[in-house]
């Protein structure tokens, strides 16, 4: 298969609104003649179905949730960035476009991160418009400030909730065209499969999380926008709920999937408690702007944080990198708390954790600065820990985040099955292989309200829909599939539940797949991952039944494809013979232990095609070129 | 240490409910009231029993799917603070622990500790948002916003429809929900020139899904986990009696409540 990312030609500033002008539109009367389905309703997928709804489209929008307002994408806490420049202090669209594509270790399109950039600043006023409260100046004018890395300040914010702000903008957009009449709403539904006609991705079959009943929905065109797969490691900031399921299904459809093994691991979480422990607290990034990370110089050392004086700390990340200090991107400072808890010099009672003190920039700033702007992440952290980080540091440790991989779409954010759309985090499109804070919420609102309404009309106003009945031979084969999948997993009766396996599973993606890897540990994970799904087949236990809410079931459905993608994301790593951003591979270092790219060999998309959940998978690859930012190995020294 | 919790448990909203008690050894104190009842389902489960449902996904406090009565008190006894974040360390070793779901007539259950909350929706798909399509935006700096009124914006925005304020009103009034709501896009320049129609429309919808009246109790208040002030009750009256004076026969027709009759 040779892939067409569909890269206009031309300068790259003037890419996006030539291909918007090359585009097919759909005519206003015909618009509500196509229907649409829109998968998940966090930042892209309630965006992108207020947007098309606002078009004339017939749209649905389904959710697993009981309403579209608790997608996951309401957890974000630091903030957006934009390419406003209000602060005068060098920010340009070019700026913000090159600090991703150096961020993102030179693994990301030029094209789409330059549209990305280009888009940044008509967010901004569209959320505003909508009465997002971002945070103000006493003047009234937005406030702004630095995060996660960078030297402007681009990045602007709700408190602490910045994410929940932007939904609850985009939630309430979409609430609006649900009042309109043009976009139904259908919560507590999950994807099951992908209806693929004639080559065309023509609807989708769901299962009802409280009745149980199956339902077909056939559409024009089908928009994914289900989020990361964070999850198969178990342990994640992600939300409980939140899966692969939908991009699987799609995946096994003959949707490419590309570069799963870039996920990305943030290194300011709060440590593991115990063993019953569910899932992992992000505390923002932004603390890194105020505060110091430490740890003891000497190994093990158990003194109180406050009796280890000042000239025994280590302050390693403004020693090593002495430029960007704390501020480092994500990947350099996970990876960094690792080596040294890994050399036994972390702290707190597993040992797993280092120090985030807070003790100078509170006697620099005083301590009503640090309520003020880190107020309910302190709040959180206490609750959480029983400790108070206004008098003792806390403790933060790296958790998985964020994936930069997901379905492989071209400029359009069309996958490699025509009419299936993939916006926000299921997509790989942006990020490369590292991501940078304040740019998740900025890329699922750019592919949901401004990128999305173009594509779509020049796909449907190409293209022919013949009507498929419910009773067309791909319609009914994707029932079946779908029943009879549930059924198995509620026929098993084994002895384990299904979360013992997920814990597992995730244990072996995290020691082997996760901050550091390497050639042998990623063969023995790719084994271990395939023992554990035959176990999973003949020895789960999924309580209850189908035609009522089980959540036991839900949970069995989706850890099935956890260990399908668990084993892509090793196979895409083993592959991947050099390190970059979240991929780090110890055969591929520099001297000082910095990741070493390999751009004559690996300057390109992993794309991998399903062939069977015992098949090798099949790689095609898609060539980066790079014409406006000069790889050069990253260095924040 | 050890602890018994006496749930809730009802197959559906037709079947006849009960409390169930379940002791649970291990608990430890930094484990989350969630994780708690983790710890049991799995144990449930292995013995061929029907775990125990309850909403719960971020586990941070922000999304507003968690939430039940504790105690007889809307997310249990610490302030601020929603099921999934508070910890164990706030209860003692051998305590009876009671669990039971929001009640109230708009929230009809569904199963043991999960209510159908979907007349919350209803209430902002009336009103709750400021009409402006995508692409329709002027400059973001455009039109200055003082840092007060972002700031008194913000504070009621804040809401995560948890849905405890109705749980913990005597009357089942939903008023907190819905003036914060009333009061995050009203302060703002932006969504005051829709403010007398959202009221109208908002209250509306509110009495039609069958939740109470407000007494001002202020119950809500203090339930609530991210603290949304009671000024906003006075705010959503406030704009409610001005829009019914301006434009009392242009009341518009409620959505469908989720329980019928109500």
């Amino acid at each position: 298969m040779k892939l067409d990312a569909k890269i206009p030609s031309g300068p790259i500033e003037e890419a996006w609104s030539k291909a918007c002008f090359d585009m097919k539109l759909v005519n206003p009367a015909n618009k509500r003649k196509h229907s649409i389905l829109v998968v998940g309703s966090g930042l892209a997928g309630s965006s992108a179905a207020a947007s098309l709804g606002e078009l004339g489209y017939q749209v649905k929008c389904f959710c697993f949730q009981d309403t579209p307002r608790r997608a996951h994408s309401i957890a974000a806490q630091g903030g957006i960035n934009a390419a406003k420049n209000y602060p005068n202090d060098g920010e340009s669209v070019f700026r913000l476009f090159y600090d991703t594509v150096k961020g993102g270790d030179f693994r990301a399109r030029e094209a789409n991160v330059y549209r990305l950039a280009q888009n940044s600043t008509k967010i901004i006023d569209q959320c505003v418009a909508q009465g997002v409260p971002f945070a103000r100046e006493y003047g009234g004018s937005l406030a702004n400030r630095s995060f996660g890395g960078a030297q402007v300040s681009r990045t602007f914010y709700a408190r602490g909730q910045t994410g929940q702000q932007l939904l609850l903008g985009a939630y309430q957009a979409l609430e609006r065209q649900i009042h309109a009449g043009t976009v139904k709403m259908i919560a507590k539904t999950e994807m099951q499969d992908l209806i693929v006609v004639d080559g065309q991705a023509r609807g989708i079959v769901t299962r009802h999380l409280i009745t149980g009943e199956y339902n077909v929905h056939i559409a024009d065109a089908v928009i994914l926008a289900t989020g990361g797969y964070g999850n198969v490691f178990y342990l994640s900031t992600n939300a409980k709920g939140s899966n692969a399921t939908a991009i699987w299904r799609a995946h096994r459809r003959g949707a490419l999937f590309a570069n799963p093994c870039f996920t990305q691991i943030h290194p300011t979480c709060i440590p593991v408690s115990g063993d019953y422990q569910s899932k992992l607290t992000l505390m923002s990034e932004s603390l890194r702007n105020d505060g110091r990370i430490w740890l003891p110089k000497k190994k093990g050392d158990a003194r109180p944080p406050d009796q280890i004086p000042e000239d025994e700390r280590d302050y390693y990340l403004e020693r090593r990198y002495p430029s960007f200090g704390n501020l480092v991107p994500r990947d350099v400072a996970s990876r960094n708390a690792k080596t040294l808890c890994d050399e036994g010099y972390g702290v707190g009672k597993t040992g797993l954790g280092v120090y985030l003190d807070f003790s100078e920039a509170i006697k620099r700033l005083g301590e009503k600065t640090i309520r003020e702007r880190y107020g309910n992440l302190f709040d959180m952290y206490q609750r959480i820990t029983d400790e108070d980080p206004y008098k003792v540091p806390m403790r933060i440790f790296p958790a998985v985040h964020y994936t930069m991989g997901g379905l492989w779409v071209d400029y359009e954010l069309q996958s490699t099955i025509p009419g299936l759309f993939v916006l926000g985090e299921a997509n790989f499109s942006d990020h490369g292989a590292n991501r940078l804070g304040a740019s998740a919420l900025m890329q699922g609102l750019s592919d949901g309200y401004f990128i999305i309404p173009n594509t779509i009309s020049h796909y449907l106003a190409t293209q022919k829909f013949p009507k498929v009945e419910d009773s067309n031979p791909a319609v009914q084969e994707a029932v079946t599939t779908v029943k009879a999948r549930i059924d198995t997993l509620l026929s098993i009766k084994g002895k384990r539940t299904v979360d013992s396996f997920h814990r597992e599973l995730g244990k072996i993606v995290w020691d082997y797949c996760g901050m550091a890897r390497t050639a042998p540990g990623l063969e023995l994970a790719i084994g271990k991952i395939r023992e554990l799904r035959q176990e999973y087949w003949k020895n789960v236990t999924v309580p209850g039944s189908g035609d009522d809410l089980n959540e036991s079931l839900e949970k069995a459905g989706r850890v099935s494809d956890f260990f399908e993608l668990a084993e892509l994301m090793c196979i895409d790593a083993l592959h991947r013979n050099e390190s970059c951003g979240g991929h780090f591979r110890e055969e591929y270092q520099t001297q000082d232990g910095e990741a070493q790219r390999d751009d004559e060999h690996f300057s390109y998309v992993a794309a991998w095609g399903y062939t069977g959940p015992d098949s090798a998978p099949e790689l095609t690859k898609e060539p980066l070129e790079f014409h406006y930012v000069h790889p050069s190995q990253r260095s924040y020294k | 240490m050890r602890v018994t919790l006496k749930i809730w448990r009802q197959k559906s909203s037709s079947d006849k409910g009960q409390f169930v008690k379940y002791a649970v050894d291990d608990v430890d104190g930094e484990m989350s009231m969630l994780e708690c009842l983790d710890v049991l389902n799995e144990s449930l489960i292995l013995r061929g029993d029907v775990p125990v449902a309850f909403e719960h996904d971020c586990r941070e406090g922000i999304c507003g799917s968690c939430g039940f009565v504790i105690n007889g008190v809307a997310h249990g006894p610490e302030r601020a603070t929603t099921a999934c974040q508070l910890t164990m360390r706030h209860f003692k070793d051998g305590d009876e622990i009671t669990l039971e779901p929001w009640r109230a007539k708009a929230f009809p259950l569904v199963k043991d500790l999960v209510v159908n909350r979907r007349a919350l929706d209803h209430i902002i798909e009336a009103g709750g948002y400021i009409s402006v399509g995508t692409g329709q935006a002027p400059e973001a700096n455009g039109l200055p916003i003082g840092k007060e009124i972002a700031d008194k914006s913000m504070d009621a925005a804040a809401c995560i429809g948890c849905g405890a304020c109705v749980a913990a009103c005597p009357n089942a009034a939903a008023a907190l929900f819905t003036g914060a709501k009333i009061t995050h896009l009203g302060v703002l320049p932006q969504g005051e020139t829709e403010k007398h129609r959202r009221a109208l429309a908002m209250v509306a919808q509110m009495n039609a899904e069958g939740f109470g009246n407000c007494t001002n109790i202020g119950e809500c208040t203090g339930a609530c986990p991210k603290e949304i002030p009671l000024d906003v009750i006075a705010r959503m009256n406030r704009d409610y009696l001005c829009g019914s004076i301006q434009r009392r026969d242009d009341l518009p027709a409620p959505i469908p409540p989720v329980v019928e009759g109500a």
